[in-house]
């Protein structure tokens, strides 16, 4: 008995476990009570100025094409909580900023917005502020998942070591989140401004100083992928406000 | 960019209550500290100044400073006295100038 108590010890021990489903908590639960009436509020929440300029982005006709997002979509509920997602066509792995750029050159003859530019940061939260409370559901990445227990950089930590094992505790003075992407894109008040999931990982990378991947390189979009799946059932809250 | 600006304002009021008016403006604020990779200060383009009037009569007004965050949020309470019209004004750096009306039934 304290033989097979030892060894489950050893064992889970060394394996790091993953969060228990009941046990997940969205970034927005470490926040502080006035962070978090910045996000309840869409009068007090800025990632709504992104989100009116997305509409009309939404609505805009392409020089190019003559056409408009709204041509083609209208009510686009639940979709943010669907990606990452593999294209059926290309078979490649898409976040939503990739589906929209691939739908602006493959139906608009439109050009490719760059990653992180006002104009595809508001269009990614127009349409992901639509699936607001929709339950996530992705498919889980394997590669996503080896890549956030791998240990990498200078600092030799893995995603899992902080988010997984040390949640809760605090970094610099403030608690470690669990790391759900729920609420991207972001209004970072340390940003002053909205930024992407990919811009975060970036900036965790750099922080555990390892090399970062450039925006839009398939292992960030794994990653996504992976994270999106770990917070599977989770609501989707965009735009988000984050400290 | 835009230059957008979002109000709160209750649309109806008991005359003598204390209501809150909630002010969002779009704007980088940037700071004119701030630095380029290459060295070059990026010039100051801020929020100058924040005006509300009542029905014509000023009741708050706000200088904004290098050190306000961007999208600066102002909340304020004002004392309901009459139906009417609320108008907000932001002027600032580069020709900056937003106006926002709200209307308040005061019963």
């Amino acid at each position: 008995m304290r033989f097979s108590a030892l060894l489950l010890l050893l064992v889970t021990g060394f394996v790091s476990a993953e969060i228990p489903l009941a046990e997940r908590r969205s970034g927005y639960e470490f926040m502080s009570r006035e962070t978090r009436a910045m996000q309840d509020d869409d009068a007090a929440n800025p990632g709504m100025f992104w989100v009116l300029d997305g509409e009309a982005l939404f609505r805009r006709r392409e020089s190019s094409s003559g056409s408009a997002c709204m041509h083609c979509h209208s009510d686009l509920k639940g979709v943010a909580a669907r990606y990452p997602a593999r294209d059926v066509k290309s078979g490649r792995l898409m976040n939503l900023e990739q589906r929209i750029n691939a739908c602006r050159i493959e139906r608009m003859n439109a050009k490719a917005f760059a990653y992180e530019s006002r104009e595809l940061l508001s269009l990614t939260v127009f349409i992901a502020k639509q699936s607001r409370g929709v339950p996530i559901e992705v498919q889980k990445s394997n590669a996503g998942e080896a890549l956030y227990r791998q240990r990498q950089g200078q600092l030799n930590l893995s995603c899992a070591q902080c988010h997984d094992e040390r949640w809760d505790r605090k970094l610099a003075g403030t608690p470690i989140a669990q790391g759900h992407p729920s609420g991207y894109p972001v209004y970072r008040l340390e940003w002053q401004g909205l930024g992407s999931l990919q811009r975060r990982l970036r900036n965790c990378l750099s922080g555990m100083r390892a090399e970062s991947y450039p925006y839009g390189a398939p292992e960030l979009v794994e990653l996504e992928q992976y994270l999106m799946w770990r917070a599977r059932g989770m609501k989707v809250e965009s735009p988000g406000v984050r400290p | 960019m835009s230059r957008r600006a979002i109000v709160t304002v209750p649309k109806q009021a008991k005359r003598g209550e204390v209501i809150e008016i909630k002010t969002l403006a779009q704007h980088a604020m940037e700071t004119g500290f701030r630095r380029t990779q290459l060295g070059e200060t990026i010039p100051r383009d801020i929020i100058r100044t924040f005006v509300c009037t009542y029905n014509g009569a000023e009741v708050f007004r706000m200088e904004l400073h290098p050190a306000i965050a961007a999208n600066p949020l102002i909340a304020f309470s004002l004392l309901a006295s009459e139906s009417g019209t609320l108008e907000f004004r932001w002027s600032g750096d580069n020709g900056y100038a937003v106006t926002e009306t709200a209307q308040i039934t005061v019963v």
